[in-house]
């Protein structure tokens, strides 16, 4: 807890580059340096254009990938020194990814697809099952608990997705897109719950989208353009 | 529990598509099916066998001369070698006398039931009614028929006087007197025959007509060559054969509970005897020792054709890798997904693994249960009662787990070292 209190930010990013291709002829720089800090609470979107390294930037904080360049510390860990093993830790403790294709695992029910990261996280058969039944029941698919992916709609599946972003109680949720394969009044709803769980739940949640719309109702909207941070 | 967890999605995973997963364990099915086949006939094989050489005379110890085969015994000359380098033929000198059986017969008089002699006068003709008749010729003592069991039909067996009189009396089979005396068994009593045994012939009174009984081979019974009994004296007199014996038969006592300690107690008193002699020594063989090696005859060349059958094992495992690599390529979003969720390359490599496992595991059982099917239903149509090979069945499980493993590691780890930003932007 003492950590904790010193370490006012959730996500600490600091001067970070990344590159691919590197010594190679065709060698290409997409983070040209970003800084950014992200409170705990705090709702964020980052917005941008598709190319503008948005993509990048959210692998780097889902602990994905490893910045070239700079330091990022998510909870005050080091995540560039981190090893994969920790990294995959990381992934199943500290982040809640949401996808726009939602990637929940097929021929499984909505139940088992919430319990799968408590699998992961080495929580107990009964326990799992039942914060699974919770969390599921949470974003209103009580219902449909025991349906496979194949058997739900899209907000099913992207409310399911939510409720497995949440299963091990992350630092932070990486909604990617979460709307981008939705209709308008689906979408609505599914930015509703993402609204709930950050006042209900005082959830850290970072959002990334290229919609400027959605962007106005979170606390903060971070622009990035080209690798770089044009405002917020 | 991750492990338990694996086995679920294996399992999952395998059901939902059905045709592929039965295609695949084809080859495993196959492998396993055919190796536990021949298992299964060569264990039928061998309980037979050994069943049919326990009737056949448990009890017996056959006694017999064996050339020594000592290493080469080179003399001063160069010239001469040592009986393993050829034959050397059984003098006089190298017999078993009647003396040497009587001892043994004395010293073990509490485990010896009888000692039976036979030696074989060879082929020999029967001639009567313009018909002709082969048969085996051989003299025997009166306790010959200890050791090989004959049904009596009519008349008696060879006796006691019968090899001190050195009288001219046989005994022959049903078949003969099928084919000389239209089958009247008391009628053929007494009756004269000639039998040319090697060009000499000899007149012989028909004492006793015993059952043929045939020994499995079905062939045309008219043309079945039977054996005769003479006594062992007049057979030495007409073959003009030396005294003594190569070989005998002890049928032992039943008090005696250990066949083969037994027949080593009879190699030892023979040893002295033989301890000078350069060429032959006494050996002794039971029924137990020729089963076993029967077994182990039939065991080896089973063996040989189970790992010929075991090469379709490899190709099945080929066939799982593979499909394995597709499974892969087709859920890498999967993949990608569960990396995302926290699993460590660890966690993926041992999902996929066991998925291999599963897949192998369940072809081998099916694989057991067809094998065992066809290799029962081929004992039984060799006419042996069929026997499940329960070492071979394990050695089967346990086999096609280490093919899954095997060829289930490649596909498995190159799913775990996938990247998870390339695995989830997969379409």
């Amino acid at each position: 807890m003492a950590q904790e209190q010193v370490q006012e930010h959730v996500i600490s990013l600091n001067g970070i580059v990344k590159r691919f291709y590197i010594g190679k002829p065709n060698e290409l720089e997409i983070l040209h340096g970003i800084n950014l800090e992200v409170e705990r609470g705090e709702f964020v979107s980052i917005v941008g254009e598709s190319g503008s390294g948005k993509s990048t930037l959210m692998n780097i904080i889902g602990a994905l990938d490893r910045p070239t360049e700079g330091e990022y510390r998510l909870q005050g860990k080091n995540i560039g020194e981190a090893k994969d093993r920790e990294l995959s830790s990381i992934r199943n403790q500290e982040i809640g990814f949401v996808f726009q294709t939602y990637n929940l695992i097929p021929r499984t029910t909505a139940l088992e697809n919430v319990e799968l990261p408590m699998l992961y996280g080495k929580m107990k058969k009964t326990e799992r099952r039942e914060r699974a039944r919770e969390l599921l029941e949470l974003v209103g698919m009580k219902e449909r608990m025991l349906h496979k992916p194949e058997e739900l709609s899209g907000g099913q599946k992207q409310r399911t997705a939510i409720a497995r972003a949440m299963a091990n109680d992350p630092s932070i949720i990486l909604a990617d897109e979460p709307t981008g394969a939705l209709d308008s009044e689906t979408s609505r709803r599914i930015m509703d719950i993402f609204h709930r769980l950050h006042r209900e739940q005082g959830k850290t949640i970072v959002l990334i989208t290229h919609s400027t719309e959605l962007a106005q109702e979170t606390d903060r909207v971070v622009k990035i353009s080209d690798g770089r941070i044009l405002a917020e | 529990m991750l492990i338990w967890e694996n086995i679920k999605i294996a399992c999952k995973a395998l059901f939902s598509n059905k045709l592929r997963a039965l295609l695949t364990m084809l080859g495993i099915i196959i492998g396993i099916g055919s190796v536990i086949a021949i298992m299964t006939v060569s264990e039928s094989l061998t309980t037979s066998i050994s069943e049919s050489f326990q009737e056949m005379g448990a009890n017996n110890v056959t006694v017999g001369l064996s050339a020594k085969s000592d290493e080469e015994e080179i003399r001063a000359d160069g010239m001469r070698f040592g009986a393993s380098g050829r034959n050397v033929s059984v003098t006089e000198e190298d017999r078993i006398t009647d003396r040497m059986i009587s001892k043994l017969k004395k010293t073990f008089k509490n485990q010896i039931a009888a000692v039976a002699v036979s030696e074989s006068a060879g082929t020999a003709s029967v001639s009567g009614d313009g018909d002709s008749v082969n048969i085996n010729v051989s003299g025997v003592n009166q306790d010959y028929f200890e050791s090989d069991q004959v049904t009596l039909l009519a008349g008696r067996l060879i006796k006691k006087a019968d090899l001190s009189g050195k009288k001219h009396v046989i005994v022959v089979s049903d078949q003969l007197v099928q084919s000389l005396f239209d089958g009247d068994n008391d009628a053929a009593l007494w009756q004269k025959i000639n039998v040319n045994i090697n060009g000499n012939y000899q007149d012989f009174y028909i004492v006793g007509v015993y059952e043929y009984e045939s020994a499995g081979t079905v062939s045309d019974s008219d043309d079945v060559t039977t054996n005769a009994y003479i006594p062992l004296a007049t057979e030495k007199e007409i073959m003009r054969s030396d005294d003594g014996y190569t070989q005998f038969t002890i049928v032992t006592d039943t008090s005696v509970s250990s066949v083969s300690a037994f027949a080593n107690q009879v190699e030892a008193f023979f040893a002295p005897y033989y301890a000078s002699n350069d060429n032959y020594e006494i050996a002794t063989s039971t029924m137990e020792s020729m089963t076993e090696s029967m077994s182990e005859m039939v065991h080896t060349v089973s063996l040989a054709i189970s790992l010929i059958a075991g090469i379709s094992l490899l190709v099945g495992g080929i066939g799982v890798m593979n499909i394995m690599l597709v499974s892969i390529t087709e859920r890498t979003r999967e993949i990608g997904t569960r990396k995302a969720l926290g699993a460590t390359n660890g966690s993926i490599r041992l999902q996929f693994i066991i998925e291999s496992m599963v897949l192998c595991l369940v072809g081998g059982c099916l694989g057991i249960v067809l094998g065992l099917i066809l290799g029962s239903v081929a004992a039984s149509v060799l006419g042996y009662s069929a026997t499940a090979p329960v070492a071979a069945i394990f050695i089967a499980v346990l086999f096609s787990m280490v093919v899954g493993v095997f060829f289930g590691y490649y596909p498995a780890n190159k799913a775990a070292r996938m990247d998870p930003i390339e695995a989830l932007r997969y379409e």
